[in-house]
């Protein structure tokens, strides 16, 4: 992660994307019953390349391994099907220069996707040229495609790239594979868990771990303007405060200086200000901070618990839950404080809520009748929607595209206090496609990062 | 040890007795001390008695768990899901810590403020710190200068029961006050 990535891009779309291309249309509003069926035939490269790669990574058939992500992150969307890779009948080589559509087609696949790994010298560093075609088997010819040349290291997040621009391509919405996820790493028994922080692709490889498991650390969030700093909340020396983290310098500062506990921290859009709560003399409030005049500033006023503040996509509001009906309840206001209303009013209790980064949905976390469930409703309140229910499930946080939440769920221990885990999971908008989130530990309170910059 | 506490302790020995009876529990029973752990634990065979004798409403009212600030002091006091009110007892609890504290000028206490599994964690963080302050205050009341007492939530991060039970997440349900000299 210190070193720095970098990305040359030789060209983006040798093609230019048909407009017409509306063969492979996927509504992606409801839950897909019926995915997709697509072949990713793995890229080849020749045996000069494949020596160099083999010294550079340790990786046997890199073209076969750049498959795979593709075909992973594609599957687990739910809309697509990968075909299996025995079944191709055509060679990788040949297929990438120009497939016999009739071969493709025979094996039921709509969409075929080619590519080549070639490995390049530039300035007596190593480096590889990816190249990716994205073909409409029906249509027989080639709808979009990208060649970019990178560090060997970065050989996955090419991967997630390609992944990217089929799912925009394939369903008119942008992607969110090259992107990773912040966490909370969590081990040991329930009484004294030992938390890190965690970073990981989108897809759960490439673990870092940020923290050493020396102090509480929990609720860790990106900012979504730069995707190198987090904020999170530490129990160093036993004073719970917010903190920023610069991922790349490992630079770290404690924001604000505030008497009592800073806790629940979020960016606004712009990554400019910070929210968070201040917890003194037994009350919480929602503070904004400007880190750039390092101006701070209370937003609410109330004796009672207000926390779990979330900024609108447009910096225009913020949402957070406070008990002062009584219970937890999600409440909107203006960014200035102003104008608070409540938004909640079902049956049950509200918690976390989250502004989608459309803009038009806030994610929360709601208890009724000691079940939790994972949900979404309008910004007015209407349209609650619950999408998963649970023993426990808390923090839902947003895939950049606003399409899958991700959150924490725990499991229930028996009388004896066993079998205590948490891990995370993700949940399509739709309700549909719930899938377990594979971390090397424990994990809990995930957050999304934007599309990765360079 | 306090009177009311030696009645609960020979209350849950009672009981006890009348478990390895009716259970015919092989169990040996070797003090008086882990006798009581024992009766809190051999008591999940009858879950109503259980909560009869443990808890009054969701208040834990036992005596497993907790600790003791200075010889008969105890540690700890418990609250109602959600709820930062002291009850009756937890007043009392508080009264002899604030006694003790008088006598002991030196020193100086954290109070640490928990809650239990069933809430979303940043709302437990502020309902921990809550529930620290309100014995805070009460200590206050009591004689003990602010500057003495530290409250430091804790949220729902450390459990000391880790069953998923009514009677578990009642232990969990408290504030702490910890010699910090």
């Amino acid at each position: 992660m210190k070193k720095k990535l970098i990305f040359i891009f030789i060209f983006c779309a040798i093609l230019k994307p048909s407009i017409s291309f509306s063969l492979v249309e996927i509504d992606i509003t409801r839950g897909n019953l019926d995915p997709m069926p697509i072949s990713v035939s793995p890229f080849f490269s020749d045996e000069v390349t494949n020596d160099k790669i083999k010294n550079n990574l340790n990786i046997e058939n890199l073209g076969l391994e750049i498959s795979k992500i593709i075909e992973n992150n594609l599957e687990k969307t739910g809309l697509f099907d990968a075909i299996e890779k025995e079944a191709f009948l055509q060679k990788p080589d040949i297929a990438h220069l120009k497939p016999r559509f009739e071969d493709w087609a025979l094996i039921k696949s709509q969409v075929l996707i080619t590519g080549k790994v070639t490995s390049k010298i530039i300035n007596d560093k190593d480096y590889i040229n990816i190249e990716f075609k994205l073909w409409d088997v029906l249509g027989a010819k080639m709808v979009d495609g990208f060649s970019l040349t990178t560090t060997p290291r970065s050989w996955r997040r090419v991967g997630h790239k390609i992944s990217d621009k089929v799912y925009e391509r394939l369903t008119g919405e942008s992607g969110y594979f090259d992107t990773r996820i912040i966490y909370v790493a969590e081990e040991g028994p329930k009484t004294q868990r030992v938390k890190k922080l965690a970073l990981m692709d989108q897809d759960g490889f490439n673990t870092k771990y940020i923290t050493l498991g020396n102090e509480l650390v929990l609720t860790p969030r990106f900012n979504p303007a730069d995707d190198k700093i987090i904020t999170y909340m530490s129990y160093f020396r036993n004073m719970p405060r917010v903190y920023i983290v610069n991922l790349q310098t490992g630079a770290q500062k404690v924001v604000g200086d505030f008497r009592g506990m800073t806790f629940a921290p979020r960016f606004s859009p712009d990554g400019k200000k910070l929210i968070m709560s201040l917890a003194k003399d037994g009350n919480s409030e929602i503070w904004v901070r400007d880190l750039e005049t390092n101006i701070q500033e209370k937003l609410t006023d109330h004796p009672s618990i207000d926390t779990s503040p979330s900024y609108s996509p447009d910096g225009k509001f913020i949402t957070f839950n406070s008990d002062r009906s009584g219970y937890q309840q999600i409440y909107v206001m203006r960014s200035d404080g102003s104008k608070v209303k409540r938004i909640s009013f079902g049956k049950g209790i509200y918690g976390t809520p989250v502004w989608s980064p459309r803009g038009d949905l806030i994610a929360f976390t709601k208890l009724h009748k000691g079940k939790f469930f994972i949900g979404v409703m309008r910004t007015d309140g209407s349209g609650e929607r619950l999408l998963t229910e649970n023993f426990y499930q808390e923090a839902p946080s947003w895939s950049p595209n606003g399409r899958i939440i991700i959150f924490y769920r725990e499991t229930k221990t028996s009388d004896e206090g066993e079998g205590f885990s948490a891990k995370l999971w993700s949940i399509d908008l739709t309700g549909y496609n719930e899938r377990l989130v594979k971390t090397e530990t424990d994990a809990s309170d995930p957050s999304w990062s934007s599309l990765l910059g360079n | 040890m306090n009177l009311s506490k030696i009645l609960k302790n020979a209350f849950l020995v009672v009981i006890f007795g009348l478990l390895v009876t009716a259970c015919a529990t092989k169990k040996s029973v070797k003090t008086t001390e882990t006798s009581t752990t024992k009766a809190a634990e051999t008591q999940k065979a009858d879950p109503i008695e259980k909560l009869d004798a443990l808890m009054q409403g969701d208040v834990y009212i036992g005596s497993d768990t907790v600790g003791e600030l200075a010889s008969g002091v105890p540690d700890r006091v418990f609250f109602a899901t959600n709820e930062t009110i002291l009850t009756t007892a937890s007043r009392e609890t508080l009264r002899k810590q604030a006694a003790w504290l008088r006598q002991n000028a030196d020193v100086t206490v954290v109070v640490e403020g928990h809650a239990d599994e069933r809430g979303t964690r940043e709302y437990n963080l502020a309902l921990g710190e809550r529930r620290a302050n309100a014995a805070k205050d009460y200590l206050m009341t009591y004689g003990v200068s602010s500057d003495r007492i530290k409250v430091l939530s804790y949220g729902k991060e450390r459990p000391v029961d880790s069953g998923s039970n009514p009677l578990s997440w009642s232990k969990n349900r408290r504030s702490v006050t910890v010699k910090a000299n």
